[in-house]
């Protein structure tokens, strides 16, 4: 390109412009790839560093692996809220529990569909402090799908869990908090519902 | 074939530019083009600067006076995005396709056809955004930030036409870019080399570059809330498995790269101006060159300092808050650079060079809150505050729009032949200068007493500060009128200027005679040392 300066034959000229252009074109190609490209890269970097209070799939474990430190006990707190827009009730039978790490805690969360409707609600959970989330390992979460409840039907939903031994030392107090979303458009346009959506 | 082209290409050597309004529609001339860039972007600040006028009329005293919080909320949104997307950056284009070729020595931009193309998108895109404003459930109400979900779930169903028209200005703005970099690498006159180019060429290829890599990922973004608004798609939606946090760190990507696309064009016109008014060469050219390209590579990775409160590890505040103070190192270079300029020259105070001392002044003050906001702790108090506003309406408005004001007095001669009033010039920037401190000085202190931004309504100990704030703005805005009356009667009836212009203007524009004739540089002229940049 250095030399393209120096020539002044407009047809040269006209084929390196167009070249030039060839290669922005790429630039701008690759750069909306990579808009998109930040969607699962962002997922990435939240699972392996625990950001954004992410706690993970289903946790598996051998019964034998589990040490538990009697040494320790972590609060562990559960904050239960209901988007905007989201009429059920949600709440669960004890505000915290004391753990001990490595400890199988099992937990009951409620809900009610208060409606006169059949609707699909889906609970998103979230662990503060944000370092602590990769230490709590959920072996049996409601979370994990969406639960599907017809007029005034009332729901009990187990959480459990494991705050893992190695969870720093300074962490003496993980808050849970899940926020049900209405799904039940979603679960339809998904026909997850079948045709049982036609409830509302 | 070729044949024919040639004949017809030999037609058209040599005269003057077609008439009526075709000549505008279809002309293909750097010339034109950059006209009309330049009356369109002046068409969008007076449109965003009325709703200016509106949000700040209802801030006049404290409870609602004049407009519903809904309609309030819509002056904000589109008086954001009507300025930086349809004022300033058309205005820097319209500036880079008058200017670009006649400095490089091209006859005229790499893509003319494109050019065109580029330009006439722009009326399209911001006749959709500002209609939304008429339909029944009123225009973008989310901020300029749009973030999701409020943009999404929440928004007006007038979002869609919103989305559409940023595809529009995007897909102007990468046109643009890609004849911009085609033209500086590609059509440059024999011995202009890259490092002999004046700064505002300079500051435009990497503007440029900046504008390719980030237009993308915005087209990206407004697709993803396309999708999760009309398809069921969940990219920033919690209940779906989406993240409403990973929209902000998306948008900031392209964000912050944003706010120097509106700034870096500013440091070059400043570069231009201040070695010819100060009778001296601009004080070390090649560090401003380095600078400019250090703080357009720390620009990708900052952006999360908008968003500290969002939540992020201790690890990733400290970095976005050390790389972010890290800019103040090159931006520093440049400020001393022109402070150095200045330094023992034989300064004469003409209109542009006035306007671009406050820009040096004023501008910094502006990069000074920003430090202040990069503190990570002490942006946990600022955040969403009237600090904020004031911190980037200084960048922005005695920034990024003082700079293209002094381009136009500086460069108005050269392109209508005529030169403009000195004493209305002057009382022009008297006017904007106390306007725009009155209207933003005082909403640093309202904003560090807690003031949050983007509200109808504010406590009543802040009641002193906006409405000094709200005279201030009507004083500036209505001083623009007197500019616009100034270019008018410079068009009309301002004396002839010299082809010099300035008595020590410096670079290849000045070389031709004023006006400029309507093809220049036909043939390449020879570029010598003594000839290269200021």
């Amino acid at each position: 390109m250095q030399q393209s300066s120096e020539r002044h034959n407009p047809a040269a000229t006209q084929s390196a412009v167009r070249d030039t252009a060839r290669k922005l074109c790429l630039i701008v190609v690759g750069m909306f790839g990579f808009g998109f490209a930040l969607v699962p890269l962002y997922d990435l970097f939240c699972d392996i560093t625990g950001l954004g209070g992410d706690t993970g799939d289903r946790y598996t474990y051998e019964a034998a692996e589990l040490r538990v430190d009697k040494s320790r006990l972590v609060k562990v707190n559960f904050i239960t809220n209901t988007n905007a827009g989201m009429p059920w009730k949600f709440w669960s039978e004890k505000g915290g529990v004391r753990v001990h790490p490595g400890e199988v805690k099992e937990v009951k969360f409620y809900v009610t569909n208060t409606t006169g409707r059949r609707m699909v609600g889906q609970a998103v959970p979230s662990v503060v402090p944000l370092a602590a989330a990769e230490y709590f390992h959920k072996t049996e979460c409601f979370c994990f799908s969406s639960q599907l409840l017809e007029p005034g039907e009332t729901l009990e939903m187990p959480l459990r869990f494991i705050v893992d031994s190695q969870l720093p030392a300074n962490v003496k107090s993980i808050s849970l908090s899940y926020a049900l979303f209405d799904v039940t458009d979603f679960a339809a346009s998904q026909t997850l519902l079948g045709d049982t959506a036609g409830g509302r | 074939m070729s044949e024919a082209v040639v004949e017809v290409h030999a037609d058209h050597a040599d005269h003057g530019p077609a008439k009526g309004l075709t000549r505008w529609l279809f002309t293909t001339n750097h010339k034109d083009i950059g006209t009309l860039y330049l009356w369109f972007s002046f068409l969008m600040f007076l449109i965003g600067g009325t709703m200016a006028l509106i949000v700040r009329a209802e801030l006049f005293q404290p409870g609602m006076q004049f407009v519903q919080p809904e309609f309030f909320n819509q002056m904000t949104t589109n008086h954001g995005l009507i300025m930086v997307f349809g004022a300033i950056m058309p205005a820097f284009v319209g500036l880079a396709n008058w200017l670009l070729p006649m400095m490089v020595g091209a006859p005229d931009m790499a893509l003319p056809r494109m050019n065109n193309l580029s330009f006439w998108i722009l009326p399209f895109a911001f006749s959709l955004m500002i209609s939304t404003l008429f339909m029944e459930e009123g225009g973008p109400n989310f901020g300029w930030t749009f973030y999701a979900p409020l943009s999404t779930e929440y928004a007006p169903d007038t979002v869609t036409f919103f989305i559409f028209s940023l595809h529009m200005i995007g897909a102007s703005s990468i046109m643009g870019s890609i004849n911009i970099i085609a033209t500086i690498l590609n059509m440059r006159a024999p011995g202009m080399t890259l490092m002999r180019m004046p700064l505002f060429v300079w500051t435009w290829l990497i503007t440029a570059y900046l504008l390719l890599a980030v237009m993308p990922v915005l087209a990206g973004a407004v697709t993803m809330m396309l999708f999760d608004i009309h398809f069921g798609t969940s990219f920033f939606n919690a209940a779906g498995g989406g993240d409403p946090v990973m929209f902000q760190h998306i948008f900031w990507f392209f964000g912050h790269p944003e706010v120097y696309i509106m700034i870096l064009p500013a440091f070059g016109i400043v570069s231009q101006i201040i070695p010819t008014f100060s009778r001296k060469p601009l004080f070390g050219y090649d560090s401003m060159v380095y600078a400019v390209a250090s703080i357009a590579f720390l620009s990708f990775i900052v952006w999360a300092h908008h968003m500290f409160t969002v939540g992020m590890p201790i690890a990733g505040q400290l970095f976005f808050m050390y790389s972010t103070m890290l800019i103040a190192v090159p931006t520093g270079v440049k400020v001393f650079n022109w402070v150095s300029t200045m330094w023992r020259g034989s300064i004469t105070f003409e209109t542009p060079m006035l306007f671009a001392i406050a820009f040096v002044a004023l501008f910094t003050i502006g990069g000074f809150s920003g430090l202040m906001l990069a503190i990570t702790p002490a942006d946990y108090q600022y955040h969403d505050t009237y600090f904020v506003v004031a911190h980037f309406h200084y960048v922005l408005v005695p920034g990024a729009l003082f700079s293209i004001i002094a381009a136009v007095y500086y460069w108005l001669p050269k392109w209508c032949g005529k030169m403009y009033d000195e004493s209305l010039g002057k009382l022009h920037f008297w006017l904007s200068f106390i306007g725009v401190n009155i209207t933003f000085f005082p909403q640093h202190f309202s904003g560090l007493a807690g003031m949050p931004r983007r509200i109808p309504d504010y406590a009543l100990q802040f009641a002193d500060f906006n409405m000094v704030s709200s005279i201030g703005a009507y004083i500036f805005g209505f001083s623009q009128l007197l500019f616009l009356y100034v270019v008018i009667k410079t068009i009309r009836s301002g004396r002839p200027a010299t082809a010099r212009v300035w008595e020590a203007a410096h670079g290849l524009e000045w070389t031709l005679p004023s006006p400029v004739p309507y093809h220049t540089f036909t043939t390449p002229p020879k570029i010598t040392e003594a000839e290269a940049h200021s």
